[in-house]
């Protein structure tokens, strides 16, 4: 009889198993092969079977692997030690077949052969190495250009869309921002200096495929600010090929910016009181297209709920030129490390900073002027501060 | 030898394929012929085939190997990953579209994840890889992705339907705007250890952790203790603090949160809201949550107008509908208490029956 009756059974059924490319690496690492007896194990008791926490990496560098040490240790031998690489993906997770042998091949001489493509924040993750493997590891991968992302109190491994090397959403060349971003700021990614982590996502447009509102500290979101591209002809195609125009797209416009003249079969677009929001433009990508005078909106804050709740990532700066080297942002986002850095506590992410000192304060030492389109609405309650300086 | 450092990741123009390197920025317009296939063409006229599958995001080296021959014979060598952990097979020639997604068929790969389907859930490390996890992750994803496959490899729904799995606060994934979340939950209050405590903690600094102030120093033993009424469990002082456990296999399991949404489209991105505060932890399959979400997925696809998410749908018909359609209890626990608690009460008398 098995021993890992209860993972067995996810190999059934037609969503892809995991437990079968456990059972795959087992065939060829032990490590792999105890870490089903100890997962098994946890299906069984019901709670997770990992230490708390660890410290080990690789020379010269503060984070990138995350250390994790099995609470039965003599049971599972072979993941005593099950440290994690966070391996810095490329810009929008291309790949070439090459590039990927060669990740596989160091990592079958060296790990468990199990890996996450990819993680949560978007780093390849090489799943389970003991700590005598790491350092030997980590030059393997050096060889063939790859190198570690962030862990710890970092700048998280930033990552972004596909952006225009498939989208033609993209407002921005995010794939380059992605990796100018990523190349400029190298000690930041690795070695842990602020007071908690800091993540920077980058997506094309407001369709934010990478969560960058949800899920990081500096968003840079894609947008324009002339007008919509309209193709009459193209809209025409649409109407004759049965599509409900009205229906599916004018009537969704939350601005009600759009008019939509089914005797004439063409589309007017109010742009002055267009919101950017994307629904017609994914509704009808033959016919509408961004606006020309494209570049990216800024947005700071955001965080899942650790520690004191999650957050949105909020504007601060409406419209943003995103072109090389982007000398704008990266000088805008050194002053608000910088602020950050001199005002956080311990763990205290950026937008907990902002809520608790104020984005008067905020905004005054990162040098930016307050827009309306920083807000949902204004404040309700009468409880504001003046400058002495103002009140003359 | 001397290990360089600081050297970044492969720079992507290396990894392009030649057809978006030659039409990069120059995208025009895309189409979705069928359930994971796109079409992409560009100015030029140039297309760009894109075969998208599910992944378990927990893989052999074996199976990328698997994934690099096949990119080999009918990509050119090219593929790439998606935000939520598909794999896209990105083909240049029309004419191996068709011979790919037979060949995938017959090697069991789950073609879809496009359009108005339910695509890859995000999801974290759970039992496999963690040490707060308060549920397992990849076996919770499987069992809902095994029951939910219809809709991942077919476009039934009235519009995309995000589900994320979190298996603590923590929250790896961006599981606080999704559709459907799935977020692991404990439910004691940290066993204090307190020889660890003394040995490994600083002990400001977990009292700091504390989001609800219930931590309080202990002098005499050197120590900590907790105001168990003010704890809820969200496992911070532990993160800071091995001598503070709280993963309880009674205690532990699943809570369900609805209606977040990421994408700006028509409407702002919302948080997802909860709705059902716990279900146990039942491995190997998760009946309770399964069942849960797709009683969820049912309810939403059979009401909800073309193109709305969960979220606006729910806005439209209103929270109370929601619980009277989807017959799940209205909980106490769904009632927030925490700092913003107020902005989420109802200040009208306008409400459905």
């Amino acid at each position: 009889m098995s021993e890992t009756p209860m993972l067995d059974e996810l190999e059934q059924g037609p969503w892809p198993s995991f437990v079968t490319e456990m059972k795959r690496a087992a065939e060829k690492k032990e490590a792999a092969r105890d870490l089903i007896n100890q997962l098994e194990r946890s299906y069984v008791d019901r709670i997770g079977h990992w230490k708390h926490g660890g410290i080990v990496g690789v020379k010269g560098y503060g984070g990138g692997v995350i250390g994790r040490y099995s609470d039965l240790p003599e049971e599972f031998p072979a993941v005593a030690e099950f440290h994690t690489f966070r391996v810095n993906q490329p810009s929008g997770w291309f790949y070439t077949t090459e590039k990927l042998r060669q990740l596989c091949d160091v990592w079958d001489k060296h790990g468990s052969g199990l890996t996450n493509m990819h993680g949560a924040t978007g780093d390849i993750i090489l799943l389970g190495a003991p700590t005598s493997a790491l350092q030997p590891c980590f030059d393997d991968l050096a060889e063939i250009g790859f190198d570690l992302g962030g862990s710890g109190s970092d700048m998280r491994t930033p990552s972004c869309c596909v952006g225009p090397g498939r989208c033609e959403y993209a407002c921005i060349d995010t794939l380059d921002i992605l990796y100018d971003v990523t190349m400029e700021y190298q000690n930041e990614l690795h070695r842990p200096m602020f007071p908690y982590k800091s993540k920077i996502k980058i997506s094309g447009c407001a369709n934010d495929c990478v969560a960058a509102v949800p899920r990081s500290d500096i968003a840079i979101i894609g947008t324009w600010r002339d007008q919509i591209q309209v193709d009459q002809a193209a809209v025409a195609q649409y109407a004759a090929e049965g599509f409900d125009i009205t229906g599916e797209v004018i009537a969704l416009c939350p601005t009600k910016c759009m008019e939509y003249d089914a005797a004439a079969g063409t589309l007017h677009i109010e742009d002055s009181e267009c919101n950017r929001c994307m629904h017609c433009l994914n509704l009808m990508s033959k016919a509408l297209r961004i606006g020309k005078e494209r570049g990216a909106t800024i947005l700071v804050g955001g965080k899942a709920p650790i520690v004191h709740g999650a957050m949105l990532s909020h504007v601060i700066v409406p419209f943003m030129k995103m072109e090389p080297p982007y000398t704008e942002f990266k000088e805008l986002l050194e002053k608000i490390w910088d602020w950050w850095d001199e005002n956080g506590k311990m763990r205290e992410r950026l937008g907990e900073l902002i809520n608790r000192l104020g984005m008067r304060t905020f905004l005054k030492a990162v040098d930016l002027p307050p827009a309306p389109q920083m807000i949902r609405i204004p404040r309700a309650n009468p409880y504001y501060f003046w400058d002495p300086e103002e009140v003359k | 030898m001397s290990t360089k450092t600081d050297f970044g990741p492969p720079n992507y123009k290396d990894l392009l394929p030649p057809v978006v390197e030659q039409n990069y920025g120059q995208w025009k317009f895309h189409e979705r012929l069928k359930p994971g296939l796109l079409r992409h063409v560009a100015d030029s006229g140039a297309e760009l085939y894109t075969v998208r599958v599910g992944s378990p995001r927990l893989v052999s080296t074996d199976w990328i190997r698997d994934v690099c021959a096949i990119a080999d014979l009918y990509c050119d060598g090219y593929v790439r990953f998606t935000s939520r952990h598909n794999l896209e097979f990105l083909v240049s020639d029309k004419d191996k579209v068709e011979p790919l997604m037979a060949f995938l068929r017959t090697q069991g790969y789950s073609i879809g994840g496009t359009g108005h389907a339910i695509s890859n859930p995000v999801h974290t490390q759970g039992w496999i890889h963690c040490h707060t996890p308060a549920t397992d992750a990849s076996g919770i994803v499987k069992a809902v992705m095994d029951d939910l496959h219809e809709y991942f490899v077919d476009t039934k729904l009235p519009a995309y339907c995000r589900i994320s799995l979190a298996c603590c606060l923590n929250m790896c994934g961006a599981v606080h705007c999704s559709d459907i979340a799935i977020l692991g939950i404990h439910r004691k209050p940290p066993k204090i250890n307190h020889e660890i405590v003394q040995a490994k903690c600083e002990i400001p600094n977990v009292i700091a952790a504390c989001p609800t102030g219930a931590i309080r120093p202990d002098p005499k033993n050197k120590s900590l203790t907790v105001n168990e009424d003010r704890c809820m469990y969200c496992g911070n002082c532990y993160t800071m603090c091995p001598g503070m456990p709280l993963a309880d296999p009674i205690g532990d399991g699943v809570s369900i949160w609805v209606g977040g949404k990421i994408s700006s489209a028509r409407t702002p991105p919302k948080f997802s809201r909860l709705v059902i505060p716990f279900l146990p932890n039942h491995p190997p399959r998760w009946p309770e949550v399964t069942s849960a979400v797709r009683n969820i997925v049912e309810v939403w696809a059979s009401h909800a107008h073309k193109h709305e998410r969960m979220g606006e749908w729910i806005e439209r018909i209103g929270w109370e509908r929601f619980f009277d359609l989807s017959g799940i209890p209205f909980e106490v626990q769904l009632i927030d208490d925490f700092t913003l608690a107020s902005e989420t009460f109802r200040s009208t008398p306008t409400f459905k029956w």
